[in-house]
């Protein structure tokens, strides 16, 4: 193990080093454990609702294909197209912050917001909302009637809670989105210091790879083609 | 003695640092947090306490001396609610933990300071919240928030009690977060995994469940909430929905939780006996990785509260088999801690009658929840008084005698003064005996068949109602003292010096109360974890 530095002898090396850590390359390491242990919560968080989709699901199955049906698979397609290309503008808007190149970031940062905002938008107005007006939306508006009736309601219960939360974790994502674009803009971002933007970039593409398992398991088993 | 209290009021140290409310609201030094929490779970356990004196209070008559049956169903849910989620889960991580991770590994500070500071405000909004929902209008659901009844039965506060309890988990997710980096990332130069103090070990295991564990439970409030706002039918019969699920994803949390609150005071007693027997722990790796074993068993037993709410006998049998191998770990620890006494030179100082009080009440916990493992005794037992005598057992007489051990040792660190030690000899003393007047009553009670949860029983149990009721009464004395002179000493109690029980770990090397940034310079460790009688260079 390296030499350490001692405590309160020489002053803080560097403003990036927060005064917990010995170097850079502890802090680094820190902020991203961090990460992936918070990106753990998360995945068990989504695991209790996949836990009970694939149990009822299980118990259910004629009502939630047919629930599945009345879902609208080319805007989901169209959906995971902007998610994945969010993903890439995300990934390369963290190379430029390591690089310290501000204007791209910035550029970058912003076209992952407007592909995060284009997703929820869509979700809202071409997905939802038609659900609403089709009288699927459980404890709202639920007038759909036939044999299947009670286990399609159950579908679509779960079909709002995890696209519902879902997109609340694009929201937050796009909030947070919009804090490292004030930072970046102030050009605080570099070489050695880009663990914010990281961070964000690991929490982007994880909601990313949720959609990419919601998509398969809300819209497209069920045997339909 | 003179001399040396002039030194604790000059010499600049954590709590006079700097001074002010702000000073405090705003920290982000893990100690002062740890004393914020400590506060704050101090408070929560005189509520929680209060319930619970006015339940036995109640329990003396057959027909309920005091209150109406909807008012003791919204006590003891206030009851369960707070001591479990605002008391027990975060008390020793959260106090102890927090001011002992970053000093015992050798750290500055934990890994995420303002992290830490982020994660008590949410802990004290979630307990607000229900503090609001227990105590204008109430819940009545008991602290585990059943389906169907909770969803569609009772007009209580369930979404705000939920609600608030969401809130508090995302404490506990962060603070485990924070623990599981700072041990992994800032451990001071040769304090190796296998020379960390077995507290770390357990802490870190602690951590685990709370990162993995709690999630579950916050999706499944969530759920609980969507089906009584919008009554759909996720988890109620009525509508389609299966109660059995949610009993599963609640106790997928609320098993492991029971860990988190046992855990940490299993690590404090692997402390407390090592310094008071003046010994190396017995089996030092077996210790460290019966608290990993413990973690994750925790995971794969949750079944064993469902014997008999109609899940498949097949699972039942299983879950049965899990739940006794939990019974191994356990024993490791429990008979390597004995072995640590065998031709120690033992000293009883408060702290240790706690751990020895910790190890015979675990023992009791931890064989009668075998009673509750096995198929067919469970089928007579579940429900009963037996239940409840059987996890105060583990979380009063564990948990809460291991954070009382864990605060009485280390609180000349916190605080830099002693406690008066006959006091607190004879606070653990009442403690002890008031639990065990308390709760043993409960297990004959279960056995005779009592029910838990009920209002209002047959004449037949009221004998052993009231010696539970009157051991309560002792107990609450055994918890008033160590307030009162806990409290004194802050002011008045003699200078501790870093070392007053000559113990091993680098949270000694540092005076009392350590200055802000734990230590002068970082150490440098070149021995393992309690080193006792191995070269007593440095004593006091
Ligand atoms: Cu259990």
């Amino acid at each position: 193990m390296a030499r350490r530095r001692p405590t309160l002898a020489d002053p803080h090396a560097s403003s990036a080093l927060a005064h917990q850590f010995e170097d850079l390359g502890q802090q680094h390491e820190s902020a991203s454990l961090g990460m992936w242990i918070f990106l753990a919560t998360e995945v068990m968080f989504f695991g209790g609702l996949f836990a009970g989709y694939t149990i009822y699901r299980n118990m259910y199955t004629a009502g939630f294909v047919a629930g599945s049906h009345e879902l609208n698979v080319t805007i989901g397609a169209i959906n995971t197209a902007v998610l994945i290309c969010s993903s890439l503008t995300m990934a390369l808007a963290v190379r430029a912050a390591q690089l310290g190149k501000r204007i791209p970031l910035v550029t970058l940062l912003i076209a992952t917001i407007l592909l995060g905002l284009a997703f929820v938008i869509i979700k809202l107005t071409l997905e939802w909302r038609h659900d609403y007006l089709e009288g699927l939306v459980p404890g709202l508006n639920f007038t759909f009637a036939g044999p299947n009736a009670r286990s399609m309601e159950l579908f679509f219960c779960f079909y709002f809670v995890m696209t519902g939360v879902h997109a609340l974790h694009m929201v937050v994502g796009v909030g947070v989105l919009f804090w490292l674009v004030v930072q970046a803009w102030k050009g605080r971002f570099g070489p050695e210091r880009f663990n914010f933007v990281e961070g964000a970039g690991l929490y982007w593409h994880f909601v990313d790879i949720i959609w990419i398992f919601l998509f398969p398991l809300l819209y497209l088993i069920g045997g339909r083609y | 003695m003179a001399t040396a209290a002039v030194e604790l009021d000059t010499r600049v140290h954590y709590l006079n640092a700097n001074y002010g409310i702000k000073s405090w609201l705003l920290t982000t030094d893990h100690k002062r947090i740890a004393i914020l929490y400590m506060a704050s779970i101090t408070f929560f356990f005189l509520i929680g306490g209060l319930a619970a004196t006015l339940i036995r209070i109640h329990l003396i008559e057959p027909n309920g001396a005091v209150f109406e049956p909807g008012t003791y169903n919204k006590l003891f849910s206030m009851h369960g609610i707070v001591m479990v989620f605002f008391f027990l889960i975060p008390s020793i991580p959260a106090v102890l933990g927090n001011f002992l991770v970053p000093m015992m590994i050798g750290a500055r500070d934990l890994a995420f300071p303002k992290l830490n500071l982020l994660s008590w405000y949410v802990f004290m909004a979630g307990g607000i919240l229900v503090l609001y929902s227990v105590i204008w209008g109430g819940v009545d659901t008991g602290w585990t928030f059943y389906t169907p009844l909770s969803t569609s039965y009772v007009n209580s506060n369930v979404l705000s009690a939920a609600f608030g309890v969401f809130i508090a988990g995302f404490s506990s997710i962060l603070t485990g977060l924070n623990f599981v980096v700072t041990i992994h990332k800032m451990r001071a130069p040769g304090m190796t995994w296998f020379r960390m103090p077995l507290f770390l070990w357990a802490m870190y295991a602690t951590s685990i469940i709370q990162i993995l564990g709690t999630p579950v439970v916050a999706i499944t409030l969530v759920l609980v909430a969507v089906e009584r706002m919008f009554h759909v039918g996720i988890f109620d019969p009525a509508v389609g929905g299966d109660p059995i699920l949610f009993q599963h994803l609640f106790w997928f949390y609320s098993h492991p939780a029971v860990y988190i609150m046992i855990l940490p005071s299993m690590g404090v007693v692997s402390e407390l006996i090592t310094c008071f027997a003046k010994k190396r722990i017995f089996g030092y790796s077996f210790v460290a990785f019966s608290s990993v074993a413990i973690a994750v068993i925790s995971f794969l037993v949750w079944g064993h509260h469902m014997f008999v709410s109609g899940q498949s006998i097949y699972a039942g049998i299983i879950f049965s088999a899990l739940s006794f191998l939990v019974a191994i770990p356990s024993a490791i620890k429990v008979f390597n801690w004995t072995a640590t006494l065998y031709k120690g030179s033992i000293s009883y100082q408060a702290p240790m009658l706690y751990a020895m009080g910790f190890i015979g009440l675990f023992t009791m916990g931890g064989l009668t929840g075998l009673f509750l493992a096995t198929l067919a005794t469970d089928t007579h037992l579940h429900d009963t008084y037996f239940v409840v005598g059987h996890f105060h057992y583990i979380m009063v007489g564990g948990a809460v005698m291991g954070y009382l051990g864990g605060i009485h040792f280390w609180w000349p660190k916190i605080t830099g003064r002693l406690y008066p030690d006959g006091w607190a000899r004879l606070a653990a003393a009442i403690v002890f005996i008031g639990f065990n007047l308390t709760f043993f009553p409960q297990y004959m009670l279960g056995y005779l068949g009592m029910p838990r949860r009920y209002a209002i029983y047959s004449p037949e149990f009221q004998v052993l109602n009231v010696m539970s009721s009157a051991g309560a009464s002792i107990l609450a004395v055994g918890y008033a003292i160590p307030l009162v002179y806990l409290i004194w000493s802050m002011r008045y109690g003699p200078e501790a010096g870093p070392n007053p029980w000559g113990a091993k770990g680098l949270e000694w090397e540092t005076p009392s109360p350590p200055p802000t940034e734990n230590f002068e310079e970082i150490p440098v460790v070149s021995e393992e974890a309690y080193a006792y009688g191995a070269k007593e260079a440095h004593v006091g």
